[in-house]
């Protein structure tokens, strides 16, 4: 159960090798952490994570492979995961790819899709349905800036990101009087290993800073987090400009 | 995807009946300041109130009340009668089955101790589905006993209350004779404090803004309810209805508003507050102006804008002044406005496993929940406290963790065992229930 400062007791983690879901994990931390379950595809060693995550050691660390793309079995995932740890105060949805060359090739663009779109949609609505019958519990979803206006450079990735972007901030409004919540995150560019190697672009930032704004995000019950908050007017502003004047900002 | 449904029920069996996996809780009037009352994905069941559920036998002072009829009810219909809760919060607005669950305390914790200490009986809904009556005179040891000591104070964690019967106090007339001083600082408080105790009833408005050798000025009320005699001396007029019980409320604080009470705001109502209040004066007040001022201002919560308030309650043993002291300093220190900061004494400690007074000074203070540096205080208040040999008050909490209820209540662990006994299945749920680790 959460306390009145949105401290969780259980946090659930899809997708442990993000950088940007650990800094969440780390900073929703507190005394009040009992459990933290990470899912990965590759399953990952307990004891690491605890320490990769900075996480105390009263708290229980659960580790559940993942497959964004076992549609099928994420209703089984998360009946496991409650199973383990009971009720979810707060689950992450971090897992993604960038999918550079996805543009050059059709086969993995729709692979692309598979992981980033309709594993946020299947387990984010197995996640939703979890939520709704415990009545609270708040699912964080990592969307990004690529998906409100996509870019040549990224479309495959953007669109993706859009997809999942509506199918989250749907699911808020589905979920709207259950007493459960989804905090839809949308990032810039975040310094990171994903994005390791890549030109920064404007307005950037780093894990931590996606992480306090969650937080804040929780604590204020906001159902939308741009990170850094300055992206909201920023792309409010883009989101419109005539397509020769967004083109023109695509490095 | 569910959401909230509402069905009407004929009494808490069918409740019981109806509830799936997350089980049941009782509301009253949903006064806990945290989620003592609340149950996520499960059943809330709210008992009917109405001054028809009260009824008094003049002879003895005893009063017997449904559990969802209110403190306000309650006073509305014994007080014309001569008689008194024999213990009230500061809010009116509380039901019977709340004071019992919570084991209420109000300013004469020092001389008369919780409500539960005044229940005769009481009507409780076990798992099962049956209804069984317990009183406090049942043999220790044995089942009904256990039961009266999980339930005074359980938070309605072992079932159901539903009819109380509970002793009264006799009175002369609806006003208290009230003895108002300014003190300048906290030990010159606690002095006085002390100096007070054969007056019946006793609170301290503590200004949490006074720093320097002003740390801890207060307002300090003490007094009794006021006989014939001396109410015709302070105010005579009052004389032509003597029991007269009639508050009024003033309008409600508008919803939507952002946060009003910020540090300006609160320096400058504790500076008129402090001033304005008499240095030594004796009068006549209301019901509602000595115990229950809030409950003067509607939704007077909505003051705190969107993100809210918490409150803060605790209790440290008599010797330890000094904790109390560091916890005012640090409080200040850290420049949020609590409004309001009560200081009461509280008297000895009685049987019921997770009651909260004991022996020596509560401390309740009210925060904006969304201040920056509030959770960081908060913990090392916790700290503070539980090393000081204190503990927190449930009806209050929002923000423990199950270690900081666990260290503060020994009895923890046998209250646990009493509710797993009556309630094997986890039919009684709640939030607070959950997030404190109370149910096994």
């Amino acid at each position: 159960m959460i306390n009145a400062f949105h401290r969780p007791q259980t946090i659930v983690l899809l997708g442990g090798r993000s950088d940007i879901g650990r800094a969440i994990v780390t900073e929703l931390a507190s005394p009040q952490l009992r459990a933290v379950v990470v899912g990965q595809r590759d399953g990952g060693d307990p004891a690491a994570l605890r320490s990769e995550l900075a996480l105390a050691d009263d708290v229980d660390v659960v580790v559940e492979p993942f497959d964004a793309t076992d549609h099928d079995g994420h209703r089984a995932w998360v009946a496991r995961v409650v199973e383990q740890i009971g009720d979810l105060d707060v689950v992450v949805q971090a897992f993604g790819e960038l999918g550079l060359g996805a543009a050059d090739d059709p086969a993995s663009a729709a692979a692309l899709i598979d992981v980033n779109t309709v594993g946020a949609v299947s387990s984010g609505l197995a996640i939703g349905e979890r939520l709704g019958k415990q009545g609270y519990g708040v699912l964080v979803v990592l969307s990004s800036v690529a998906g409100v206006r996509t870019r040549a450079s990224n479309f495959v990735y953007g669109a993706s990101k859009a997809g999942q972007d509506a199918f989250s901030t749907g699911l808020a409004a589905r979920l709207a009087g259950s007493g459960a919540r989804v905090l839809t995150v949308r990032p810039g560019f975040v310094r990171s290993a994903m994005t390791d190697g890549m030109e920064e672009a404007p307005f950037s930032c780093d894990p931590s800073d996606v992480a306090k704004a969650v937080t804040d995000g929780l604590r204020r019950r906001r159902s939308v987090v741009w990170v850094p908050g300055v992206l909201r007017y920023v792309f409010g502003l883009l989101s419109h400009a005539p397509e020769f004047v967004w083109r023109r900002l695509d490095r | 995807m569910p959401t909230v449904a509402e069905s009407l029920v004929a009494d808490s069996s069918d409740a019981l009946a109806l509830a799936g996996e997350r089980g049941v809780i009782a509301r009253g009037l949903g006064r806990a300041y945290g989620d003592a009352a609340q149950n996520a994905g499960g059943t809330v069941v709210q008992l009917p109130g109405g001054r028809v559920g009260v009824r008094v036998d003049q002879a003895r002072g005893v009063a017997t009340a449904q559990a969802g009829v209110s403190l306000d009810e309650v006073l509305r219909v014994v007080v014309p009668k001569g008689w008194f809760v024999p213990v009230t919060p500061g809010t009116r607005f509380v039901t019977v089955g709340g004071a019992v669950a919570a084991d209420i305390h109000g300013k004469n914790h020092h001389v008369d101790g919780t409500f539960g200490a005044h229940v005769e009986s009481l009507a409780l809904r076990l798992a099962d589905g049956s209804l069984r009556t317990i009183t406090p005179h049942a043999d220790p040891g044995s089942d009904d006993h256990d039961l009266w000591i999980a339930t005074v104070g359980g938070m309605g964690l072992t079932g159901v209350i539903e009819a109380v019967t509970f002793r009264l106090i006799p009175i002369e007339t609806s006003r208290c004779e009230v003895l108002t001083e300014r003190v300048p600082d906290l030990d010159r408080l606690i002095e006085r404090i002390i100096a007070t105790e054969s007056s019946r009833y006793s609170v301290a408005w503590i200004d949490l803004l006074a720093t320097g050798t002003s740390l801890g000025r207060a307002v300090l009320t003490t007094g009794d309810h006021a006989t014939k005699d001396r109410l015709a001396e302070l105010s005579p007029q009052a004389m032509t209805d003597p029991l007269a019980f009639a508050p009024r409320t003033l309008p409600d604080v508008p919803p939507g508003l952002p946060n009003l009470l910020n540090r300006f705001a609160v320096r400058a109502f504790n500076e008129v507050w402090y001033r304005k209040a008499p240095t030594h004066a004796i009068t006549a007040e209301s019901i509602t102006g000595f115990f229950h001022p809030l409950d003067m201002i509607g939704s007077w919560n909505r003051a705190y804008g969107p993100a809210g308030f918490l409150q803060y309650q605790f209790v440290v043993p008599d010797g330890a002044t000094d904790a109390l002291r560091t916890v005012i300093e640090r409080v200040t220190a850290s420049g949020n406005a609590s409004f309001l900061a009560v200081l009461k004494r509280f008297g000895a400690e009685g049987d019921c496993l997770l009651s909260f007074p004991k022996s020596g000074w509560t401390l309740t203070l009210d925060l904006p929940t969304g201040a920056a540096g509030i959770e960081a205080l908060l913990r090392s208040l916790d700290e503070l406290v539980l090393d000081a040999g204190g503990r927190h008050y449930l009806a209050k909490d929002a923000i423990a963790n199950p270690a900081t209820i666990a260290a503060g209540y020994p009895k923890l662990d046998r209250w646990r065992e009493i509710r797993h006994r009556f309630d094997p299945d986890r039919r009684w749920q709640s939030d607070l229930g959950r997030r404190l680790d109370l149910i096994s």
